[in-house]
């Protein structure tokens, strides 16, 4: 008798498993959404790229771009606008990973431009900003059609507007009032020449979801996206790693920190933030009970105004 | 929120509508706000911008934040108060990770209707309620009706200000269901609501005892999504993207591995999205347009094999033949699509304010082909207020015709109203390349209205 009733929990804990295996959850929606989008971006244009900082969004979107086309691989080059101010782990670790991938990598440089004066120097020493101009420079030299960003419509109010595929016209420019709308997936490239299309196949998803993904593809970040132990200061409320181009003034206090990042862009102007998550699964527990917008805790630039972000990327920012 | 429970979490989109000031903005913020979506710097910004403003907090009473702050995202919208494009928000709970678009009720509501409406599982159609069902409210419902939306949530706000009223709340409920019933929308789920104050919206009021049903956020977390409706009843469609045949450009991972590369060599696979129902290794299917047929022997993800695949998977399908299959083709399951079609019978939804003449050329994107089509004839526009045709020979922005069009190679159309995701096309502007219409695929009109056009 009480075989019998085991028998049949095991025939209705293998019916449910065999159910559980065909219910797509929302990482695996938001996963298929991304790969189409992508597919449709490669096949419908001539000249894409992908940018690639060696952040973890841009870490996420090659990764997937490396599932899209399995087993062969990743059939465009990797941009970076390098702000000569990147976390030298960061440049390692870009490096690395495009080796493995056996790809081709375009550096747009902020340095140069600041050297042959082209751009100079903003009063805050903040270089963010000033990647707008080596951006289109290098999308105009390389005849990049396409490229692909890793911005998410969950970063910031502007960013909601955006759609998946953005025109942009000669001067790179976004005219957030004039979109075209996008309809059931299907993505509408058509361009002039001149005019360029930028793609955001990760735009559903949150902070959440890319270190679940993280997560659950096992896929390697920078460490320092990881708590480890730093020499740090604390400026506006941030903890400043203490560097070349971040240096602490006399009154503030150097001490060793447990800190970990959740943004690596330019050193002068992001922070870090005291954790002990040391792990992926540490970092997905804390990014769950946060109470924090990711830019709002470790952007100094993207404090300075309410509209800081759009003013940016109607001028070609990604 | 566990960690464990969101990888079961599933992904439910849903969109808002409704006319200037039912309180659109300020829903979508309450959202936001009560299932915690909303992190501590942004609510001190909005705090803060609220109090210069003057909202609330008056008689020494604690600052009221302006809900509709959190959603208004470009400047011009902060500046004038209204909201002008669709802006896409997300939260998650235990159970569902959400995807909202937040639609604009002025100007352009067709646009940004059509637009929110065309990719979501559910539309919560908000009616103010001191105003009732307004001409807007029937052109909203029309809109989702011709869009099959599968869920529709009718949110009566402002509930507070008629006093918590069952009376009124029932008077426009009523009238809600006739409407429905008028156009022929199903069931539609008629909640009372205060987006300010909160009733309703993630937990049943003390206010309202006399409704007995769900808070808007228990509905959202258990309605249906569309794949979940459909799942088991569409046919498998397969529009192709693109043809994986690496031959020497193979992943540096796989063309190191010792002799792992040369069983890749001869690898051609079929990338695309399931656009509708499942598939299976041994399935028969057809190519499309072509007709011709094979079977499948393979499905492909990123190095895994698997045995089945369901909308909206994204995977590779090796096929047991060498046939001729480009992007732009649909592989279908044997015997079950009818014929393909050079001719287009559609409802458009125009968006350009560039208007429809009959004679003009556009492109046709359906699935992943684009192709040329000329307008032959446009056949009635619908007036959303009676959900009746009316004779006109061309489109405005905002405006809902129907048209026949003469396409310059066949495609594998199915009717909207049978097949969603193969009865949905684009129209776009060949010049400028900007998207001019929505369109629905709608039955053949017969021989008889057919004879009109055969010149
Ligand atoms: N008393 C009361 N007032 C509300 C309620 N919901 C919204 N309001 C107020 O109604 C006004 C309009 O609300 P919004 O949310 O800005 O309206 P909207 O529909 O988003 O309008 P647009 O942004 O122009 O599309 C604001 O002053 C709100 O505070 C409610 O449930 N009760």
């Amino acid at each position: 008798m009480s075989t019998q009733i085991t028998d049949t929990t095991i025939d209705l804990a293998e019916a449910a498993i065999g159910e559980q295996a065909a219910e797509l959850n929302s990482l695996d929606l938001l996963e298929s959404e991304a790969i189409h989008i992508i597919r449709e971006v490669v096949a419908e244009f001539e000249r894409p790229a992908l940018l690639f900082s060696g952040g973890k969004d841009s870490v996420v979107m090659l990764h997937l771009a490396t599932k899209a086309f399995w087993p062969g691989k990743v059939p465009f080059p990797v941009l970076h606008v390098d702000t000569g101010h990147n976390f030298p782990e960061v440049i390692d670790f870009r490096d690395r990973t495009v080796e493995r991938l056996g790809l081709r990598l375009e550096v747009g440089s902020v340095q140069e431009f600041i050297d042959s004066g082209e751009l100079s120097e903003r009063a805050d020493g903040t270089r963010n900003p000033l990647q707008t101009v080596p951006l289109l420079d290098a999308i105009a030299k390389n005849k990049f059609d396409a490229v692909f960003g890793g911005g998410r419509r969950d970063e910031d109010k502007a960013r909601a507007k955006e759609r998946i595929l953005s025109l942009r016209d000669e001067f790179g420019q976004w005219d957030p009032r004039n979109q075209r709308p996008e309809l059931w997936n299907l993505y509408n490239g058509r361009h002039t020449v001149g005019q360029h299309v930028r793609a955001f196949p990760i735009s559903n998803w949150t902070e959440l979801d890319i270190w679940r993904y993280i997560a659950r593809e096992n896929i390697e970040l920078p460490g320092l996206y990881y708590a480890h132990d730093r020499e740090v200061y604390e400026r506006d409320g941030m903890w400043r790693a203490v560097g070349p181009v971040s240096e602490p003034r006399p009154d503030e206090e150097v001490i060793i920190k447990q800190v970990r990042y959740r943004t690596v862009g330019d050193m002068s102007c992001t922070g870090a933030v005291a954790s002990n998550a040391t792990t992926v699964h540490d970092v997905v527990r804390e990014v769950a009970a946060s109470t924090l917008t990711e830019r709002g805790a470790t952007r100094a630039d993207d404090r300075i105004s309410e509209a800081a972000m759009e003013d940016r990327k109607k001028d070609g920012y990604f | 929120m566990s960690t464990t429970a969101l990888e079961h979490s599933t992904l439910f989109r849903f969109a808002t509508a409704g006319s200037v000031d039912d309180g659109k903005s300020t829903l979508v913020g309450r959202l936001l706000h009560d299932s915690k979506a909303i992190l501590a710097d942004t609510l001190d910004a909005v705090t803060r911008t609220s109090a210069d403003r003057g909202f609330g907090g008056e008689n020494g009473s604690t600052q009221k934040i302006d809900l509709a702050l959190l959603t208004d995202g470009l400047r011009a919208e902060r500046e004038q108060g209204i909201t002008i494009d669709v802006a896409y928000r997300y939260f998650a709970t235990d159970r569902r990770s959400f995807i909202l678009a937040d639609c604009p009720g002025h100007i352009q509501y067709t646009k940004n209707t059509v637009t929110g409406a065309s990719t979501a599982d559910a539309v919560v159609v908000l009616i103010d309620a001191r105003k009732g069902v307004l001409e807007q409210t029937r052109r909203h419902l029309s809109v989702l009706r011709l869009l099959r939306v599968p869920n529709v949530i009718i949110a009566v706000n402002k509930i507070d200000l008629v006093d918590f009223s069952e009376e009124i709340f029932r008077a426009i409920e009523s009238d809600v269901q006739a409407v429905a019933a008028n156009i022929g929308l199903g069931d539609v789920v008629v909640i009372p609501v205060s987006a300010l104050e909160g009733d309703n919206v993630v937990e049943r009021s003390t206010h309202t005892p006399w409704y007995t049903g769900a808070s808007l956020l228990d509905l959202l977390e258990t309605l249906p999504t569309t794949d979940e409706l459909e799942r088991g009843l569409e046919p498998f469609r397969f529009p192709v993207q693109l043809v994986v045949r690496p031959q020497g450009a193979l992943a540096p991972e796989l063309s190191n591995a010792d002799d792992a590369g040369a069983s890749f060599r001869d690898y051609r696979a079929y990338a695309g999205q399931l656009a509708s129902g499942g598939v299976s290794v041994g399935d028969a299917i057809t190519v499309l347009p072509s007709g011709r047929t094979a079977t499948v022997v393979g499905i492909d993800f990123a190095g895994r094999s698997l045995e089945q695949a369901v909308a909206p998977q994204s995977v590779s399908l090796r096929l047991s033949e060498e046939i001729d299959i480009a992007r732009g083709d649909v592989i279908a399951a044997t015997g079950t699509f009818g014929e393909v079609s050079q001719d287009l019978y559609a409802e458009l939804c125009w968006l350009s304010t560039k208007p429809l003449r009959e004679g003009s050329k556009v492109l046709i994107k359906h699935g992943s082909k684009t192709v040329q089509g000329l307008i032959r004839a446009v056949t009635g526009k619908l007036e959303l207020e009676s959900f009746e045709y009316q004779a006109a020979s061309g489109l405005e922005l905002n405006d809902i015709g129907t048209a026949q069009i003469r396409l310059a190679s066949a495609l594998p159309i199915e009717v909207y109203a049978r097949h969603r995701r193969t009865g949905a096309f684009l129209v776009i502007d060949p010049q400028d390349g900007n998207t001019l219409a929505a369109g629905l695929v709608r039955d053949h009109p017969g021989d008889h209205e057919d004879e009109r056009y055969s010149i």
